[in-house]
């Protein structure tokens, strides 16, 4: 398909000797729902993290809507309409929910007003209307994730990032948490999701990607991949197995 | 100029950066075990200065004899300093670096004037010391006695500290401590206790350093100021938190202060220091042997 | 539709209560008419407006800086030497201060703002110092000896006033304000809230888009400017200056601590915290510190460390804490 919003060629990334992704190749098209998967140490929040301009990569090449963004830092690919959430949420504690937001929402207005409408507008949307004076240390941790989630939503991007912003909710919680990446991909943003809990994700997915020792090791969509074997001893392993006998 | 002149300089500078290492060491020490920078460090300097002379003034007891006396009273101030102020800095709720940036730096005030409130701000000085205007001959360069004797009492300190770090339990949960204080409070090992002997034992460092320039340097109130600098410098290029950084780092900035030294008049000694410590900001800011 | 922005109204609110604490300074002189309380009011507001520029950089941004003392003395000395040598007057002299205390500020936060936390700290500390020394060699900036200020009689145009106090207290009480009003003004600004975020944590500030480096470089010319604008000023006020005078390194502490007792951070600490502790100083100066037995020094440095343990959010901050509470 033409419609490729993102195009990662043959990322490796080395730390040391360690290598956390080995020659990533993956791409996602507009409005899917990627679910970036994989075990503990794969490489996903790598992978984000090299995608999000955090870290340029060892190797490889990054490219958005068509253009080598690779050597683009972290905030100008914010502008361009890249935006994530943290494995271990980075709320800024010392100011309230709302101005959390508004940082957010300054990439694409220098007004104060227009930002605080936003954010406004933004904790609607992800169900923390009432919060938004209090401070953001304050909040409970279901409720730092949803900030966060609000935070990126408001620099208005195309592509959003989810590192694990479902771990630590509750099964009900997760479940708010699904309607909500849906709404997302309803407004027409396209999500790439890292999410431990498979239960939750499969079903909310498009397509899957396994990381397994910094490689992809499967691809396609979340029916198949649970049956593909490689998978299984990768990664659903001991649990799955468990789980059907 | 002739090689003599500058060999010799540049063995007054060597001299020197062994005692500017030893000065330095407890500020890395705590550096590194905490992530805490006693701003306070001058003054604890200071404090141990006015100990020797105090113990020189009081029982006639040479500052070599005292070096010890004065290095078990400071490690028993610095733990007292780690108990009374620092662990109370490091739990605040709000601004922790802040905090324990003020709360040091108050520290040191107070203990300056203190020092002017009992010594007055005049200038003391041991004046008949052992080693006191001795110097020693080799092959053919003059030697101060009593620098020499520092240099050789850093020496000692360093490798002390190298058997303790690398040699006995306390070492081992110092280095466990310092690599991730958390997962060491898992396995049982008592993180205040840890961190009130690392006060302790930095402040002993500085305590003998401060012993051993009472031999030949004045000592008044504000005596810290330059010497703290100093070793800010030296840990610094060292590395935070590296301790055998501090010790290399010490050797250079003794050997680039003899140098400058010899190049430009005696008010710009400092610039080469400062030189050297803004290049290596530039090029290597994690500093020389610091490995972030 | 939502209600009325409570914070919206906490702001004009901030102005309204500057504007009338302004009069109410302004009017003081009717009251004190001694020289030496005039001179304490003059230093009073000098540091609030100081540690109102120095929170720019250190409680907004959060790069802690220890060595303001290098623009402030910058400011004094561009405009002293501007006047002394070349007949310039103080007002454009202390703009060309500040200008170059700004570019000073870049040139510095340039290498030093990819240090964390101590680094920095020790950072500005050291480069404050090797400026300190550059001046005290520099003969042609007086070197030690520093600069007497040439008397040219009572004159606005010249900034310096011989017979009355009053004319520096007005400038102070103007500077003051305007280093509030900058303050107030970048509170609600992209710049101000992308300083907090920066401080609050840089690596998600810039996965928002926020250009972490830019942001500090752009507090610290700011900060620095207004600092030097101090200097400036400040020189004109004794009309002498020397490198121990406006460089030495208990001025970097001075204009912090107001801003540390007050709340880092706080629209309203540097002004609270200077109102309190510039007259304490000087209380404690001239009652137990004249025979120089360091009583002045103790209490002093009590106090800084009864601010940073018993006070870490600073009287503002633990007000408006309490107010939040109440409110809830
Ligand atoms: N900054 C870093 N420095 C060194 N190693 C790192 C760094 N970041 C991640 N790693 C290592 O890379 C590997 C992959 O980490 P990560 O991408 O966080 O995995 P995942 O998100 O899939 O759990 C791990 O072994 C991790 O320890
Ligand atoms: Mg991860």
């Amino acid at each position: 398909m033409s419609e490729s919003l993102l195009d990662v060629r043959g990322v490796t990334q080395r730390f040391g000797g360690l290598v956390a992704n080995a020659d990533v190749s993956m791409q996602v098209r507009k409005g899917e729902i990627v679910g970036l998967i994989g075990p503990n140490g794969a490489g996903k929040s790598t992978l984000f993290n090299a995608i999000a301009g955090v870290r340029k990569p060892t190797e490889g090449s990054i490219y958005f809507e068509g253009r080598d963004v690779t050597d683009l830092g972290a905030p100008q690919r914010c502008a361009l309409g890249v935006a994530r959430t943290f494995q271990v949420v980075k709320s800024f504690e010392t100011m309230r929910v709302v101005e959390n937001v508004m940082v957010g929402a300054f990439v694409r207005t220098a007004s104060a007003a227009v930002a605080r409408e936003k954010a406004r507008a933004t904790l609607d949307f992800v169900g923390l209307r009432g919060r938004e004076n209090a401070m953001a240390g304050e909040l409970t941790p279901p409720e730092k994730r949803r900030l966060e989630v609000a935070r990126a939503l408001a620099t208005e991007p195309k592509l959003v990032l989810l590192d694990e912003a479902m771990t630590g909710l509750t099964p009900a919680e997760a479940r708010q948490g699904v309607d909500l990446v849906r709404a997302i991909r309803d407004r027409g943003m396209t999500v790439v999701m890292v999410e431990h809990v498979m239960e939750i994700v499969m079903p909310l997915i498009d397509r899957a990607v396994v990381l397994d020792l910094g490689r992809v090791i499967a691809e396609g969509p979340p029916k198949e991949i649970v049956r593909d074997e490689r998978v299984i001893t990768a990664y659903l392993g001991e649990r799955h197995r468990a789980r059907s006998a | 100029m002739t090689t003599q002149a500058v060999a010799q300089s540049l063995a007054s500078g060597l001299l020197m950066g062994l005692i500017y290492g030893l000065v330095a060491a407890g500020l890395a020490l705590i550096f590194g075990l905490m992530d805490v920078v006693n701003f306070a460090h001058g003054e604890f300097l200071m404090t141990a200065m006015y100990a020797a002379f105090g113990l020189y003034v009081a029982f006639a007891l040479d500052p070599l004899a005292s070096a010890p006396f004065v290095a078990a009273a400071m490690f028993v101030f610095g733990a007292i300093v780690y108990l009374g102020v620092v662990r109370y800095a490091m739990s605040a709720s709000a601004n922790a670096g802040m905090v324990q940036i003020f709360a040091t730096f108050g520290l040191g005030i107070v203990m300056r004037g203190l020092a002017q409130l009992l010594f007055t701000p005049d200038y003391r000085s041991i004046p008949h010391s052992w080693l006191g205007g001795k110097t020693v001959q080799v092959a053919g360069i003059f030697l101060p006695a009593p620098q020499l004797a520092g240099a050789l009492v850093s020496l000692a300190a360093f490798g002390a500290l190298w058997l303790v770090i690398n040699r006995t339990d306390f070492g081992r949960a110092l280095e466990a401590t310092r690599e991730d204080a958390g997962a060491v409070a898992l396995v049982g090992i008592d993180r205040k206790r840890i961190f009130a002997l690392g006060w302790g034992l930095g402040a002993a460092l500085v305590g003998l350093a401060g012993a051993v320039l009472a031999m030949f340097f004045y000592i008044y109130p504000d005596v810290g100021a330059s010497f703290s600098l100093i070793a800010y410098v030296t840990v610094a290029l060292g590395g935070f938190g590296s301790v055998f950084g501090a010790f290399a780092a010490g050797i250079l900035v003794g050997l680039v202060e003899a140098a400058t030294a010899l190049a430009l008049p005696p008010s710009l000694k400092y610039v080469g220091i400062y030189a050297l410590y803004l290049i290596v900001v530039v090029v290597r800011p994690r500093g020389l042997f610091g490995s972030l | 539709m939502q209600d009325a922005d409570p914070r919206l109204n906490a702001r004009r609110n901030n102005l309204v209560i500057a504007c009338v604490c302004v009069a109410l300074i302004a009017c003081l002189p009717l009251v004190v008419k001694d020289v030496y309380a005039q001179n304490v009011l003059v230093l009073t507001l000098m540091y609030a407006a100081l540690s109102q520029s120095w929170n720019i950089l250190s409680g907004y941004c959060g790069q802690i800086s220890l060595g303001h003392a290098l623009y402030f003395g910058a400011g004094a000395y561009v405009t002293e030497l501007l006047f002394t040598k070349f007949g310039v007057a103080p007002w454009f002299g202390m703009a060309a201060g500040g200008l170059v205390a700004a570019t000073i500020a870049a040139a510095v936060g340039y290498p030093c703002f990819r240090l964390k936390g101590h680094y920095f700290v020790i950072a500005t500390i050291v480069i404050a110092e090797a400026g300190y020394l550059l001046m005290l060699n520099w003969d042609y900036a007086g070197a030690a000896m520093g600069i007497d200020v040439p008397v040219r009689g009572d004159s606005w145009a010249k900034f310096q006033f011989l017979r009355s106090k009053l004319p520096y207290f007005y400038f102070a009480l103007a500077f003051a304000f305007v280093a509030w009003l900058v303050t107030w003004m970048i509170e609600e600004s992209r710049w101000g809230y992308w300083w907090r975020a920066v401080k609050d944590n840089a690596e998600a500030a810039e996965s928002l888009g926020v250009e972490v480096f830019r942001s500090k470089m752009a507090a610290a010319a700011l900060s620095a400017f207004l600092t030097a604008i101090g200097g400036g000023f400040y020189a004109q006020f004794v009309s002498y200056i020397d490198p121990e005078s406006v460089m030495s390194f208990q001025f970097s502490l001075l204009m912090a601590l107001p801003a540390v007792l007050g709340g880092i951070g706080t629209l309203w600490g540097p002004a609270v915290g200077a109102a309190i502790l510039i007259p304490l100083t000087e209380l404690t100066r001239s009652f137990a510190g004249g025979s120089g037995k360091g009583f002045d020094l103790i209490i002093y440095g009590l106090l800084v460390m009864g601010i940073a343990l018993g006070r870490p959010e600073g009287i503002v901050g633990a007000l408006s804490r309490r107010m939040r509470r109440s409110a809830a």
